[in-house]
């Protein structure tokens, strides 16, 4: 079969995003983004609290996350059994989860559930039981989970980074804590946590689905009644402080994972959006980046490398990871830096920069796959700082990015003399 | 209570079968096509899904489906090594594939209006494939790295890899999708186009498109990229080895420095979905005793209860071509030993056979089914899939869409039915996957 080649080569005209964004405010003064779509009758609210796990107390590292496990384990006049079988007499999706810089909730529900739902909700946001039974289960599971994450070579290699990349600052703790600090948490460091971490004024909220705003309004003030402004204060923000260099954790197995890096760039920053183009081209985690044609296509060395901009809300990194034969460590760590090198002296191609334009600006509208991915982006994006204009006007910034502009981030971001590599394995040729 | 979600059941089941809009058809050359149309944003996913999967690999050649996977992205007549996905990302799309023991697929989500262009590329992959040394030497490299990262890596990988292999005795199911490692040092080229040549071909493949299209539309595209390959009359389905009768119970212990919890694990060969009633029967017995991690059959027994268990789950799995599979499993809390701890899933078992379903549990059940029914609107690339992996293994339409109202039908008495199943352990393995030392501490 010929195909005609020369239609292959026609670069699409970007698709709009089509998202209508509602900005919802509450009577009672909760701000919240609205994706209406009426076709499904279901909706899924996002909520981002900030703060999580760098909210812990150096004494009870963990403490977050051990309440956010529990906040589904009863609440009200329910136990951990009744608030379950209450779920699913709603058939509605409750979740709950935690990380370095949040707590976050995921609910979806049908149309017809939701006054019962957001009480159900309500409960676990502002009574959450921590029966003395749940809490010693919850308790011995999260600690089954953290001596696994002790034997898995990727956490390993993540924390390391990050003690490596923070020291001094709660970014260099484990946020699920440790098996001794979990032991350690009583009932009143839950407690102390729950008020710590679940602020009316420190979330955000995103709504997608079979909803209109005067309906959500009061929903809103129904799902946080109770639930008080914050007290505790978020830690200093973090300065990257990892040096060059190679870390060596030995760990038996068939493999060495990888994780290298340098100080990353706030996502503040004016040129932030450039340097996600140019990480894009290097190492954005898809088939076709320069990391996955030198290690992957060309040599076989992995089945994946990625590369990312590690910004949180306290401190930036520039990461990337892979797994590879203990016996090719020393040549894929020769590699990236090679890589590093090669861009911070050459930069970019305008072929590179238009290829990666059109793809981003194409597969944006992509990621708005439904109500459950939509009510998820509309927080994240609002915890990212984005205006709620954003999705609109995206993508003509990132055509607006220049080969100039790309290559003057590419100087400034990549950093081949100070790329710190963690390597866990039995990496052979390594020194 | 009650009667409030009786009455939500009933506006759930009128909604989901008025929103379902899943149209078939079939091109002259045997190609089969379904259209699934969802205009709420002006995006298709596009899948071609080959009838032909790990489990019809010739022998001393596991893993040549995978390897063929990936070397489908190697070039043609037409496309340059990586323009395939070159051509998709240009697009605005996102492209990748899949293989399993019974399909391989291949999908691209893109812009609904380059529907043609993935088409005609995808076609033109169908039947034109080219593959040079230079392309299939680093490919071969980059999946034994796979199997390093994702199987060897994770002992529960590895531990799963010998549980199959010892719940088949014949049948390809035993032998890792991946492969072993062994055969895939040997895997090449060659081997590779042989199995494309016996294999990819129109009247073996389903097109499934889903998203902002009709079926009208869908169809004429189809005609024009896909229609002009031949029908392949020498495309054939390898006649795969059958399980013998299973007459012994089967245990394995693997012990691993690396595992941070232990566990049971236990595998049942049980029907598939072809034997619609009884697979309905087995689905509804799984969500009962695992479907929760708070108040399924299990979890209740033995973590909650008696407080032996981190977690026990149950899982049944019947969309295979030949076999399904009842799972289940339990993680015993510290200080239980692996032998007590399958003691207390066996007991938890026989109890529940004997007490019956409980009524109140039975309805959230049903209730959460039916909603799951509208929640799985939302996600059309998980419909697409659906129906890929329901015609590859040889379901119709209608046993794919009637699948919620064959579980609606369940009755308590055959779940109980079904459960004997599980009090049976001739045609099952039991697996201890755990440290070294343990064995001391028991």
């Amino acid at each position: 079969m010929r195909l005609i080649l020369a239609f292959l080569l026609l670069f699409a005209t970007p698709l709009r995003a089509e998202i209508d964004i509602t900005p919802v405010t509450s009577p009672g003064g909760l701000e919240a983004w609205l994706v209406e779509e009426r076709s499904i009758p279901f909706v899924a609210i996002d909520l981002i609290f900030e703060g999580g796990a760098t909210l812990d107390a150096d004494e009870s590292l963990g403490a977050v996350a051990f309440m956010t496990a529990l906040l589904n384990e009863g609440a009200g006049a329910l136990d951990a059994q009744g608030f379950a079988i209450r779920a699913e007499e709603l058939a509605a999706r409750i979740s709950f989860d935690s990380g370095r810089d949040t707590v976050s909730v995921s609910v979806q529900f049908l149309t017809e559930t939701a006054e019962e739902t957001i009480a159900l909700l309500n409960s676990a946001l502002t009574q959450p039981r921590f029966d003395e039974d749940a809490v010693e289960r919850v308790r011995a599971q999260l600690i089954a989970s953290l001596r696994r994450d002790a034997l898995d070579p990727n956490t390993i290699a993540s924390r390391a980074f990050a003690e490596a990349a923070y020291p001094g600052h709660p970014y260099a703790r484990p946020s699920e804590g440790t098996p001794e600090s979990i032991a350690a948490i009583t009932r009143d460091d839950l407690r102390s946590a729950h008020r710590a971490a679940i602020a009316r004024d420190r979330v955000h909220i995103g709504v997608a689905g079979d909803i209109d705003a005067a309906t959500l309004g009061p929903l809103l003030d129904a799902l946080f009644e109770d639930v008080p402004e914050n007290t505790a204060t978020l830690p200093e923000r973090a300065s990257f402080a990892a040096e060059s260099g190679v870390t060596q954790v030995p760990f038996d197995g068939p493999q060495s994972v990888i994780a290298f890096g340098h100080r990353g760039i706030p996502r503040d920053d004016p040129d932030f959006l450039t340097a996600f183009v140019v990480n894009e081209i290097v190492g954005g985690g898809r088939f076709g980046t320069r990391l996955m044609r030198e290690l992957r296509e060309k040599r076989g060395l992995t089945y994946g490398v990625g590369a990312f901009l590690a910004s949180g809300l306290l401190g930036e990194s520039y990461q990337g990871r892979l797994s590879a034969s203990n016996a090719d460590a020393a040549e894929v760590i020769a590699l990236i830096r090679a890589e590093w090198e090669k861009l911070v002296a050459g930069g970019v191609t305008t072929d590179e920069l238009n290829r990666i334009q059109t793809y981003l600006t194409g597969a944006y509208p992509l990621r708005f796959d439904g109500n459950g991915a939509i009510a998820g982006i509309m927080a994240s994006m609002q915890f990212q700082g984005f205006g709620i204009d954003y999705v609109n006007i995206r993508n003509d910034k990132i055509e607006a990015v220049t080969l100039e502009e790309a290559n003057e981030i590419a100087r400034r971001l990549y950093r081949p003399d100070s790329l710190r590599f963690i390597i866990v394995g039995q990496p052979e040729g390594i020194n | 209570m009650r009667s409030f979600i009786a009455a939500i059941g009933v506006v759930l089941t009128a909604f989901a079968a008025q929103a379902s809009t899943v149209t078939q058809g079939t091109l002259e050359n045997g190609m089969d096509v379904v259209v699934i149309e969802d205009r709420r944003a002006p995006v298709v996913v596009h899948m071609v899904w080959y009838r032909v999967g790990a489990a019809d690999e010739p022998a001393l050649k596991s893993g040549i489906a995978h390897f063929l996977e990936h070397l489908m992205f190697k070039g043609t007549d037409d496309l340059a090594p990586g323009e395939f996905s070159a051509v998709v990302e240009a697009n605005g799309g996102r492209d990748n594939a899949f293989t399993s023991w019974d399909y391989t697929g291949y999908f691209q989500r893109v812009a609904s209006d380059r529907l043609g262009l993935m088409m005609q590329m995808e076609a033109d992959r169908m039947t034109d494939l080219l593959l040079s040394e230079e392309e299939w030497r680093p490919e071969r490299d980059v999946i034994l790295n796979e199997r390093g990262q994702v199987v060897e890596s994770q002992p529960g990988r590895v531990f799963n890899e010998a549980m199959l292999a010892a719940l088949y005795k014949a049948h390809p199911y035993g032998t890792p999708i991946i492969g072993w490692r062994h055969e895939m040092e040997t895997l090449n080229g060659d081997d590779a186009k042989a199995f494309y040549r016996q294999h990819y071909a129109p009247n073996n493949a389903i097109l499934v498109v889903a998203g902002d299209v009709d079926f009208a539309e869908a169809m004429e595209l189809a005609r024009t990229h896909y229609g002009p390959i031949p029908e392949n009359p020498d495309v054939t389905t390898r006649a795969r080895p059958m399980e013998p009768p299973h007459v012994a119970e089967r245990r394995l212990t693997m012990k691993d420095a690396r595992v941070g919890t232990p566990y049971v694990s236990r595998m049942y060969l049980a029907p598939t979905r072809h034997e619609s009633e009884q697979a309905a029967a087995l689905q509804m017995l799984a969500a009962l005793l695992g479907g929760s991690a708070t108040t399924s059959v299990l979890e209740r027994k033995l973590n909650f209860e008696q407080g032996v268990a981190l977690s026990a789950w149950a899982n049944y799995s019947g969309m295979a071509r030949d076999y399904g599979m009842f799972s289940l499993g339990i993680a015993p809390v510290e200080g239980v030993s692996l032998e007590d701890a399958e003691a207390a899933l066996d007991a938890a078992i026989v109890e529940f056979v004997q007490e019956g379903v409980d009524p109140e549990q039975f309805d959230r059940v049903r209730r959460q089914i039916r909603a799951s029914e509208i929640y799985a609107l939302d996600n059309v690339q998980g419909r697409a899939r659906q129906y890929g992996v329901g015609l590859s293994i040889g379901l119709a339409i209608e046993d794919i869409d009637g699948w919620i109202d064959a579980l609606d039908a369940v009755t308590p008495e055959q779940v109980m039915e079904a459960a004997n199943i599980l009090l049976d352990r001739s045609s099952a393995v039991t697996g201890y996957l755990t440290q070294p030392d343990t064995e001391a501490v028991n």
